[in-house]
């Protein structure tokens, strides 16, 4: 079943499920419910898939070994989708870098959290968390300034690419049956003890299970449909900067900080795409969609890397981006059921969302499982093959027909991009386009291509990116 | 994969590439492949429709695509090799190259490499600016290739950001364009380009507001205004909002060297461009290198007379007539007042060869951390081989001469210094 295009009505039978929202979550719950044959919808107020707490990332898929201890909802959901994102990440020909991480400790004080972070790793069944000392921190990773004292390895911490991990996940649950609807925003809604007659900015849905996977905006979802939340959504800032490709030898793992009580703290690491990544900051604030930078922040992360890889000032800085973490007023994620409404929210996913999507669709499908509920599967599974785009991969670029580079920084080619504007779950705006090739991402940030982008995206976005000269 | 070979591969068909490709050409050079990675050769003056192109190398006023197209027609008529829309994506020891097209990937193996890959703006990202991700914020080169090629506008009102040439050839492109730029803001006190440049906004109808920075900029979709900082005091204050619907980020170029960052060759940390010799040649005696990519910024006309320059020592080069180097002195930079220069290192040659062999930098060009009035000078120790008293604003071209290659021979050491003058030593 395709996207029910903009143009289109919704149709009028009931649903077995409506998931609300396109995230990161709500993509890998379509896909988990659309494969046990039930009959889905996605429903997404913006015009693209990704356009909330999940388009600003570290792109880390977490083993889960600084998560809540186990028989927590974040741990199980953790360990499932790491192992989930293994074990199908090469049929969808989505990236894996397993390059490990450090948690690099540069004060006696730090040193000693080590024990308990390797405790709560071995706790949380990360059993390969080793300590090392200097020395083999520096054999490792050279380029870490002096003055660090030990780490806490963990091998089997990752990097994907955030942005077509979830894609993929759509576009299988699409081609396996599920339908989405972008621009479709909830306003209301009501359950007749059997179905939910919901209410939308494109008409009226009936469907017999609706999962709020709204992100930023569970909460208000929360109160809308059963008139209460159990959580408040506290919206987290946080910045990023992104460093030119010619960082990327400096670094093999992901460097992270020792946490505390409140933030994971500034982590600097490779991105799949062979960019260094440092960030985030953690910053409250009420808004929800004001992913504004902040030069100052900017500067000290800036400042903050070159502390931890002295060598990065040395380069320079190709991108910058906020995202806004879905964090609650609670630890651990708020994955609930409200049993006699047929409704499940899935809350409160603050910063590890990207690597436990997965096992989250899981779990609630497990559960809807458990309440009786039984559906036949297709009989055999479709498995889309994304492009590639990430560095680890054979790019088009490297292959015959590809109509020529069109982003020289980031060897976008033209077919890429016409296949992206022309293709299943085509953006709609030109940050969606970027964020399916990576055109106009690189060093130059459009120095070079963006009138070519924009010749070719015009007619094909709904966005209006220029207008024609007299 | 395909694998071929030529004498000469020169990478990018700009003023220099063209330049140097068609003297090659000229001088009886066989097998000189120019490649471009752009759909046409022309490099910058290509999508610049305005400015006075040509006087040094016509004698003549022509805007930038007719020179540019006359830069393509004169290698051409040499016997150029000219393939477009071909990208290098790897340079390797000994010359060899990997091109991309929309043929796949292929090997060009080249007896000398000469990267012309000139420069290109500092987009918005590494300023660290403030604010929303919206559309209508763009460089000047992003923004004249939409004009001049592609024929559309992406705003109406923008905010020009800068004040050096390029961001005078940005407000002449909008007007041309019909777009009215709200304002045209300067952090520092005078304009960076030609003092009498400042006269222009007034006549095109824009406000030139030296002393002005910006602070964030705002809109949700699209650009809807901008917070700038004005005055000399500024940061201490409200800043004062402007409605615009766009920002171009004009000027602070820098040098477009991704091939040679991640290559073998030597990286000049200061020029941001590969560090050469006297003769324009990069770590690799296989390589050379001309035009902006060495100096952001200058005008095509210097770039065109550096790429014929840097031709000569390259045939020279190809006769073996370079082959006897033996050791190389690096110029020391010592004084935070110099920003960069180039060449940034002296060839010693067998004296038997020392008079053969054309010299494509007989000076040193150099740039100044601010403008400054003072001393530069090449020494060795104590003694001053070359020396000029200079009064330079920051992005001014500064050119030192090389004393002759027998008397670099007898020094040590080579230092670059400046001593401000006087006044400036309070």
């Amino acid at each position: 079943m395709p996207e029910i295009l903009s143009s289109e009505s919704l149709p009028a039978d009931v649903f077995d499920v409506v998931v609300i929202g396109a995230g990161v979550v709500g993509c890998a719950m379509a896909r988990r419910f659309a494969l046990q044959g039930a009959r889905t919808l996605v429903i997404e107020k913006s015009m693209d898939l990704l356009d909330g707490a999940s388009k600003g990332n570290s792109a880390i898929l977490h083993t889960g070994f600084d998560a809540p201890a186990p028989g927590s909802q974040e741990h199980g959901c953790l360990v499932d989708g790491y192992n989930e994102y293994r074990d199908i990440h090469a049929q969808l020909n989505l990236p894996l870098l397993e390059c490990g991480a450090l948690v690099l400790a540069w004060s006696d004080e730090e040193a000693e959290r080590l024990h308990i972070l390797r405790q709560n790793a071995h706790r949380n069944g990360v059993i390969s968390a080793q300590i090392i000392d200097a020395k083999q921190v520096r054999r490792r990773e050279p380029e870490v300034a002096d003055s660090v004292l030990a780490a806490l390895e963990i091998p089997g911490e990752s990097i994907i690419d955030p942005w077509s991990a979830p894609y993929a996940y759509m576009l299988q649950a699409l081609q396996n049956g599920a339908s989405l609807a972008r621009q479709c925003a909830l306003i209301g809604g009501r359950f007749d003890g059997e179905t939910w007659l919901l209410e939308t900015s494109r008409g009226k849905l009936r469907s017999r299970l609706v999962i709020n996977c709204a992100g930023l905006y569970g909460d208000h979802i929360n109160r809308l449909l059963v008139g209460e939340s159990d959580f408040g959504i506290r919206p987290r800032k946080g910045q990023f900067v992104v460093f030119d490709k010619s960082a990327r030898p400096l670094l093999h793992s992901i460097l992270l900080p020792v946490p505390t009580e409140i933030t994971k703290g500034i982590v600097v690491c490779p991105t799949i795409f062979g960019n260094v990544l440092v960030g985030p900051t953690a910053e409250e604030q009420d808004s929800r969609s004001d992913a504004r930078v902040d030069s100052r922040e900017l500067q000290a992360l800036v400042e903050r890397a070159a502390q931890i890889l002295p060598a990065l000032s040395k380069h320079g800085v190709t991108a910058t981006y906020a995202g806004i973490r879905p964090a609650s007023e609670h630890k651990d994620y708020q994955i609930k059921w409200y049993q006699g409404q047929r409704y499940c929210c899935v809350g409160g996913i603050r910063s590890t969302g990207l690597s436990a999507a997965l096992g989250i669709a899981s779990r609630v499908h497990r559960e809807y499982c458990d309440q009786g509920n039984r559906h036949t599967a297709p009989e055999k599974w479709i498995w889309p093959q994304v492009a590639g785009i990430a560095e680890t991969a054979k790019r088009d670029w490297q292959e015959p027909g590809n109509d020529g580079i069109v982003c020289h920084c980031e060897l976008v080619t033209r077919r890429e991009i016409n296949q992206a504007l022309d293709g299943p779950l085509a953006p709609d705006t030109l940050a969606g386009l970027k964020r399916r090739t990576r055109a106009g991402m690189g060093r130059c940030q459009g120095f070079y291509c963006t009138a070519e982008l924009c010749e070719l995206a015009e007619e094909r976005l709904s966005q209006s990116l220029a207008v024609a000269r007299k | 994969m395909k694998n071929s070979h030529c004498r000469v591969a020169i990478v990018g068909a700009g003023p220099s590439g063209l330049a140097l490709a068609g003297e090659l050409a000229s001088a009886g050079i066989d097998g000189v492949v120019l490649l471009e990675r752009e759909s046409e050769a022309g490099g910058i003056p290509r999508h610049c429709g305005h400015s006075p192109y040509g006087m040094r190398e016509f004698r003549r006023i022509l805007s930038g695509p007719e020179y540019a197209r006359r830069l393509v027609d004169r290698a051409q008529r040499c016997g150029v090799v000219l393939r477009t829309a071909v990208t290098v994506t790897e340079i390797e020891a000994g010359g060899s190259l990997l091109l991309s097209s929309a043929a796949g990937i292929e090997r060009l193996q080249a007896d000398r490499v000469v990267l012309c890959t000139g420069n290109r703006e500092t987009p918005r990202a590494p300023r660290l600016v403030s604010g929303s991700r919206a559309l209508g914020i763009v460089t000047t080169g992003a923004l004249q290739s939409m004009l001049y090629l592609k024929r559309r506008l992406p705003f109406a009102r923008p905010l020009i950001v800068g004040s050096e040439l390029v961001s005078f050839s940005a407000l002449l492109s909008c007007r041309h364009a019909g777009i009215k730029p709200v304002a045209m803001i300067e952090a520092r006190p005078q304009v960076t380009a030609w003092r009498v440049a400042s006269l222009l906004p007034p006549l095109l109808g824009t406000r030139l507001w030296l002393n002005t920075s910006l602070r964030e900029i705002h809109g949700d979709d699209r650009v809807s205004s901008v917070d700038v900082d004005v005055g000399a005091d500024r940061g201490a204050d409200e800043p004062m909002t402007l409605d615009c619907d766009g920002v171009v980020f004009s000027g602070c170029f820098v040098s477009e060297s991704s091939l040679v960052k991640v290559s073998h060759l030597e990286l000049d940390r200061a020029s941001g461009g590969p560090s050469i010799d006297q003769y324009g040649r990069c770590s690799d005696p296989d390589y050379f290198s001309c035009g902006n990519q060495l100096h952001p910024v200058d005008t095509a006309g210097w770039c065109w007379a550096e790429g014929r320059n840097t031709a000569a020592s390259l045939v020279a080069s190809l006769d073996g007539r370079l082959l006897a180097a033996g050791r190389s002195l690096a110029i020391k930079g010592a004084s935070p007042m110099i920003r960069y220069f180039t060449p940034q290192r002296i060839t010693m040659m067998e004296p038997a060869y020392s008079n053969k062999a054309p010299t494509a930098h007989r000076q040193l060009q150099v740039r100044l951390a601010q403008d400054a009035r003072g001393r530069l000078s090449l020494r060795d120790g104590e003694h001053e081989l070359s020396g000029r008293n200079i009064s330079a604003r920051r992005e001014r071209r500064v050119l030192l001469p090389l004393p002759p290659l027998a008397r670099l021979q007898q020094c040590r050491s080579l230092s670059l210094e400046f001593e401000p003058a006087q006044a400036e030593q309070r």
